[in-house]
C-alpha cells in the first residue's frame, strides 16, 4: 500500500478511538469539573460497562443488533448506578476531600475488578457488532461498524453538550460547578447534583465500553489503559474545560492512531506518558485550558 | 522515665523481639517475617514522604524497582558483587526520587499524585520495553553463588533474615533519629502549613526534595534488598499495585509514626495470607482496606493509639 492509503487507514483507526476516547474522558472531566475530585475508579467503570454489556447482550444471542442495543441501554444505566451508590456510601462521608476521594476510589477499582474476575472470569469476551457491512475504499475495505461507533460517539458528545448547555438541569450543574455554596443558597441540591454528576460520569464511560467492546474484548483487566489516556486528555485539554476534552482526544487519538503505525506500541506509550506528565508539572491549566488561579 | 529513654526503650524492645522471633517461630513464619521486614523499609520510606511531610505519591513502585533493577541487573548481566550492587540500588532509589522530586514537586496534592502515577507508569513500560533484559512480567532470578555479603550466604534462613532485620533495623532507627531532629520538625511544619513554615524562613520545596529522596533511599534498598534475599526480579513490583501497597500499609499501621508501617505491612500481610486460605478474592481485601480506612481510621492503628493514649509515640 502507497503512503496516501496507509495514512488514510491510519486515521480512520486513529479517529475511531479518539471518539471511544473523548466519551470517556468527558466524563472524568465533568466529574473533575463539577466536584473537584479526581475519580480513580473511572477505568473500572469503563470496564465494567463493558462487561456489563456482554452479559445483557449474550441474554439474547439469536438477535445480535437486538442484544447491542440492549446492552447500550442497560450497562450505562447499571455503571451509573453502582457510581451513584459509591458517591453516597463513600465519598460524601468523604465530603469531597480530594485526597481522601483519590484513596478510597483506588479501593472501589480494586473491588470492581474483583467483582468481575469472580463473577464473569479472567476470559477475555467479544460482542458481536450489531450491522457488518464493509465500506470499499478503492484501496482498502474498511469496517462499517468502527464508522458507526465514530457517529455514535459524536451524537453522545453533542447530547452531553446540549444537557449542559441548553438544559434547566445542566444550567444547575454549571451552578454548582461555579459556586457551590451559592448554588446550596438558592435552594439546589448540591448532594444530588453530585450524586448525578458522578453516575452521568460512569455512564459515559460505559457507553464508550459498550460501543468498543465488539471491536476489542471485555476483560476484567481492560481498565487500565482508558484511565491513564482519560487523564492525558482531561489534562492535556485542561482540567474541566469540556471543550479542551474533547480537542485533546482527538489530537491523543489520532497521534495513537498514527504513531502506532509507525512505532513500537511501547515505546510510543513511554514516551505519550512522560509527555503529559510534563505537561501537568509546566503547564497544569493544560493546553488549552485558561489559568484560573 | 523521660519521653526519650521510652521512646528508645520502645524501639530497641521491638527491634529485640524481633531477633528473637526465628527461634520461636516455624520456619514458614520466618520466612514470612523477613520479606515483611523488607517491605517495611518500603513503607517506612513512603512514610517519611506521605507520613512526615504530606506528599501523597502514587508513583512508588518507580523507586522500589529502581533499586531492585539496577542490583539485579548488575549482578545478573554485569556479574557485580552483592556489596556494590546493593549500594548501587540505593543510589538508583535515591537518585531517581531526586529527579522525580525535581519536576513532580512543582506541583501539588492531586496534580503530584498524577504525575507521580504517570512517571511509575512510563517505568513500568520501560520495563516491558527492555524485555531483553528484564524479561518483562516474567521476571529473572539472581544466580544462587551472587546472593552473598560479606561472606555470608542470603540464600540459607538464618542469615537471610538477619540481613533482612539488619537493613530493618538501620531504617527504623534512621527513622526515628529524622523525625525527632530539627530537621524531621521542619518535614512536619511544612505538612501542617507550608505557607508559615516558609513565613518562617524554611524553603518548604528544599524540605520536600530531601524528604522524596530519603524515601527514595529507602524504596531502593528495600527493593536491592529484595532482589538480593529472595532471588527475584520481576515487573509486578514495578506495576501500579505497588505504588499503592505501601500506602495502604502506612494509612493502616498510621501515617507519621515510625513503627506504623512494620505494623501495617504486618497486619495486612496476614490479613491477605489468612484471606487467600478461604478466597481467591484478595483485591477485594485490599480494596475494602483502603475504603474502611479512608471512611474511619485514617490515623490508622498507632495514630489513633497515639491520639487515644500514648501522646508520647513518635
Amino acid at each position: 500500500m502507497a503512503l496516501g492509503p496507509f495514512l488514510l487507514l491510519a486515521t480512520l483507526e486513529g479517529l475511531v478511538s479518539a471518539a471511544v476516547l473523548a466519551l470517556t474522558a468527558v466524563g472524568l472531566s465533568l466529574v473533575f469539573g463539577v466536584m473537584r475530585v479526581v475519580n480513580v475508579a473511572h477505568g473500572e467503570f469503563f470496564m465494567l460497562g463493558a462487561v456489563v454489556g456482554w452479559a445483557v447482550a449474550s441474554l439474547i444471542p439469536e438477535a445480535p443488533a437486538l442484544g447491542f442495543l440492549a446492552a447500550l441501554a442497560v450497562s450505562p444505566l447499571v455503571a451509573a448506578l453502582v457510581a451513584i451508590a459509591v458517591d453516597r456510601a463513600i465519598l460524601r462521608r468523604l465530603d469531597y476531600t480530594p485526597e481522601a476521594v483519590i484513596v478510597a476510589t483506588i479501593g472501589v477499582g480494586y473491588i470492581l475488578q474483583q467483582g468481575a474476575l469472580s463473577l464473569y472470569g479472567p476470559e477475555a469476551r467479544t460482542v458481536a457488532a450489531p450491522f457488518s457491512f464493509r465500506v470499499q475504499f478503492p484501496w482498502f475495505g474498511y469496517s462499517g461498524y468502527k464508522l458507526g461507533v465514530i457517529a455514535a460517539a459524536a451524537l453522545v458528545l453533542a447530547g452531553v453538550w446540549a444537557l449542559l448547555a441548553r438544559t434547566r438541569i445542566g444550567l444547575v450543574m454549571r451552578a454548582t460547578q461555579w459556586d457551590r455554596e451559592t448554588a446550596t443558597a438558592f435552594g439546589i441540591d448540591t448532594d444530588r447534583i453530585y450524586a448525578l454528576v458522578f453516575g452521568l460520569g460512569a455512564g459515559l464511560a460505559a457507553v464508550a465500553a459498550v460501543l468498543v467492546v465488539p471491536i476489542s474484548q471485555a476483560h476484567y483487566l481492560m481498565g487500565g489503559d482508558p484511565l491513564l489516556l482519560s487523564f492525558a486528555v482531561v489534562i492535556i485539554g485542561g482540567l474541566g474545560s469540556l471543550r479542551g476534552t474533547v480537542v485533546a482526544a482527538l489530537l491523543i487519538g489520532l497521534t495513537d492512531g498514527i504513531a502506532g503505525v509507525f512505532f513500537a506500541p511501547t515505546l510510543g506509550k513511554i514516551l505519550a506518558t512522560l509527555l503529559v506528565a510534563l505537561v501537568l508539572v509546566f503547564r497544569p491549566q493544560g493546553l488549552f485550558g485558561r489559568r484560573t488561579a | 522515665m523521660t519521653v526519650r529513654t521510652r521512646v528508645w526503650a520502645l524501639h530497641l524492645a521491638v527491634l529485640a523481639a524481633l531477633a528473637l522471633a526465628p527461634l520461636v517461630l516455624p520456619p514458614y513464619h520466618v520466612t514470612n517475617l523477613a520479606r515483611i521486614m523488607v517491605l517495611a523499609v518500603f513503607a517506612m520510606g513512603y512514610n517519611i514522604a506521605f507520613g512526615y511531610t504530606g506528599l501523597l505519591s502514587l508513583g512508588h513502585a518507580l523507586l522500589l524497582a529502581a533499586g531492585m533493577y539496577a542490583t539485579g541487573l548488575l549482578v545478573t548481566l554485569a556479574g557485580w558483587t552483592a556489596g556494590p550492587a546493593l549500594i548501587a540500588g540505593l543510589a538508583a532509589g535515591a537518585g531517581i526520587a531526586l529527579l522525580v522530586g525535581l519536576l513532580a514537586l512543582r506541583t501539588t496534592g492531586a496534580a503530584f499524585m498524577i504525575v507521580t502515577l504517570m512517571f511509575a507508569q512510563a517505568g513500568y513500560l520501560a520495563v516491558l520495553y527492555f524485555g531483553d533484559l528484564t524479561r518483562g512480567d516474567e521476571g529473572f532470578n539472581l544466580a544462587r553463588d551472587a546472593r552473598a555479603l560479606f561472606g555470608l550466604d542470603l540464600v540459607a534462613d538464618t542469615t537471610r533474615y538477619g540481613a533482612a532485620l539488619a537493613l530493618f533495623a538501620a531504617g527504623l532507627l534512621g527513622c526515628l533519629v529524622l523525625v525527632r531532629s530539627r530537621t524531621g520538625r521542619v518535614l512536619v511544619a511544612v505538612r501542617e502549613n507550608a505557607e508559615r513554615t516558609r513565613m518562617l524562613g524554611y524553603d518548604p520545596f528544599r524540605a520536600r526534595l530531601l524528604a522524596l529522596t530519603l524515601s527514595g533511599l529507602y524504596a531502593g534498598g528495600a527493593g536491592a534488598a529484595y532482589a538480593l534475599l529472595f532471588g527475584y526480579v520481576g515487573g509486578t513490583f514495578a506495576g501500579v499495585q505497588y505504588s499503592v501497597l505501601p500506602l495502604l500499609w502506612v494509612l493502616l499501621g498510621g501515617a507519621g509514626t515510625v513503627l506504623g508501617p512494620l505494623v501495617g505491612t504486618l497486619v495486612m500481610f496476614y490479613l491477605v495470607d489468612i484471606a487467600g486460605s478461604f478466597t481467591d478474592a484478595t483485591l477485594l481485601v485490599v480494596g475494602a482496606a483502603l475504603i474502611l480506612l479512608v471512611l474511619f481510621a485514617r490515623a490508622g492503628l498507632l495514630g489513633t493509639l497515639r491520639d487515644r493514649w500514648l501522646p508520647w509515640l513518635p
